[in-house]
């Protein structure tokens, strides 16, 4: 995933015990984040440049990069990250 | 990120409620056999509008996103549309199931203006001939009225809500088309035995060889909605989509009209009340506190259930769908697709007496006839 991302600001965030909730108010759908650590990364994307300056930021281990990676281009695709205006 | 199974967490019970239903009234203009909440009358103690805005006000603080709205026919409350307004500004979306009868051509145009507004009309059969024994003379073009309203208004999908009998099953292709035809969405969901559900369940619940069909008439059709009630059927080969478990009390929960808590929308009996949002505490302390809630998040026993080898995939089935048979909750789902729910209930002795929920029948009747 190259350039700036945000969270869809038609997305909200609802912590729960294994993570967090999110729900995109725009297509209704619910998307379960099962990770704490994911849910913080997502909730603090858009002050980063980029994905990795969030990973570098965020205290995750580099090794576990490639996982998070992947979690975050799901939620892409699914439209709960948005691009970040230039 | 080594997680346990979804459905593992789920179990255990959320913060607040994923899937949240509030009958807001008990005074509806039909009197459909299979009534759910054996709606007619209103009660006299039904929330008033202060008390129904304080419960959104709740649900905005739990972040519950969105709630489905029912009854009864809670348009035929005066505040209804105020209490719609309340919510989608609280960012609680609101989806609301309906016979189709308020809504004219008017109301259409407004609703199709209105964000995170879905709305779901009631029809139990793909013509007037199936519809109308179940839901009462004339809803099926009631209802059909209203479906044209809201595409004449271009509302977008709304969505064309049945509940599965013997007789509707054999027209599943003409209720796609049918939702197909106005651009709508098609869900199904099942016939419980549940208020005057339970009077014509024995007829009207799924044949063997009907469920077989149904399931696999879903399995070619992953974007018909289910609202998940068909998950004893996923015992029959690959799961159905959705979480396929009893949701009771962990991630579904319904208020009725008065503000009782109730485990789902299809067990409105004292045995499964957890509470009142009037209490001490409201909504989010029977929610995270009751101790019916807390008994149903904890692991429950295969029971009757343990030794068949497909209790992984259906879960034991329906709690609602047991009780208001006379069965044991931790006895096979009534409609087993192993066939140990016959069995079971052959064993449901002639003198056993069966739990019913309240009953408001007699329907009201509507001032103003919609155009």
């Amino acid at each position: 995933m190259d350039g700036s991302w945000e969270l869809h600001p038609q997305v909200a965030l609802r912590p729960e015990p294994f993570g967090a909730l999110a729900y995109h108010y725009g297509n209704r759908r619910l998307t379960f984040l099962r990770s704490p650590e994911l849910v913080e990364l997502v909730r603090t994307l858009g002050e980063h440049g980029s994905l990795d300056d969030a990973l570098a930021a965020s205290g995750i281990e580099a090794r576990r990069w490639p996982s998070y990676r992947k979690a975050v281009a799901s939620l892409a695709d699914g439209e709960l990250l948005r691009p970040k205006a230039a | 990120m080594a997680v346990a199974p979804l459905v593992e967490e789920l179990k255990g019970g959320l913060d607040a409620p994923i899937c949240l239903t509030w009958e807001l009234t008990y005074g509806c203009n039909l009197a459909c056999v299979h009534c759910l909440s054996s709606s007619g009358r209103r009660d006299p103690r039904e929330l008033s509008t202060a008390q129904a805005m304080s419960v959104i006000d709740q649900l905005r603080d739990l972040q519950v996103f969105y709630v489905n709205i029912g009854g009864g026919e809670p348009t035929i409350r005066s505040d209804f549309y105020d209490l719609v307004d309340h919510a989608v500004d609280s960012g609680v979306g609101v989806k609301f199931s309906t016979n189709g009868s308020t809504i004219n051509a008017a109301r259409a145009e407004q609703l199709a203006g209105a964000d995170y507004v879905d709305i779901q009309i009631s029809l139990d059969g793909a013509t007037a001939l199936t519809n109308d024994p179940i839901r009462g003379e004339g809803s099926y073009d009631m209802a059909r009225r209203a479906m044209d309203h809201l595409a004449a208004a271009d509302f977008g999908p709304f969505k064309i809500s049945v509940v599965m009998t013997r007789h509707n099953v054999r027209e599943l292709d003409a209720f796609a088309a049918l939702a197909d035809g106005y651009g709508a969405e098609l869900r199904l969901t099942r016939l419980r035995p549940s208020g005057r559900g339970a009077d014509v369940w024995h007829e009207l619940h799924l044949l063997p060889e009907q469920q077989v069909d149904l399931y696999n008439w879903l399995v070619q059709r992953p974007n018909v909605l289910t609202g998940d009630s068909f998950f004893h059927l996923s015992a029959l080969g690959e799961a159905l989509p959705g979480l396929n478990l009893c949701g009771a009390g962990r991630v579904v929960c319904l208020i009725d009209p008065v503000g009782d808590v109730y485990a789902c929308p299809f067990v409105l009996h004292d045995e499964f009340r957890a509470g009142s949002v009037l209490d001490e505490g409201g909504f989010a302390k029977v929610w995270k506190s009751s101790d019916l809630f807390l008994s149903l998040r904890e692991p429950q026993s295969a029971g009757a259930c343990a030794s068949c080898g497909e209790f992984d995939a259906c879960q034991g089935g329906c709690m609602a769908a047991k009780f208001f048979t006379g069965l044991p909750l931790d006895a096979p789902d009534p409609e087993c697709v192993k066939g140990h729910g016959e069995l079971a209930l052959a064993g449901v002795s002639a003198g056993t007496v069966i739990a019913r929920g309240p009953d408001h029948s007699t329907p009201v009747r509507l001032s103003r006839k919609p155009r």
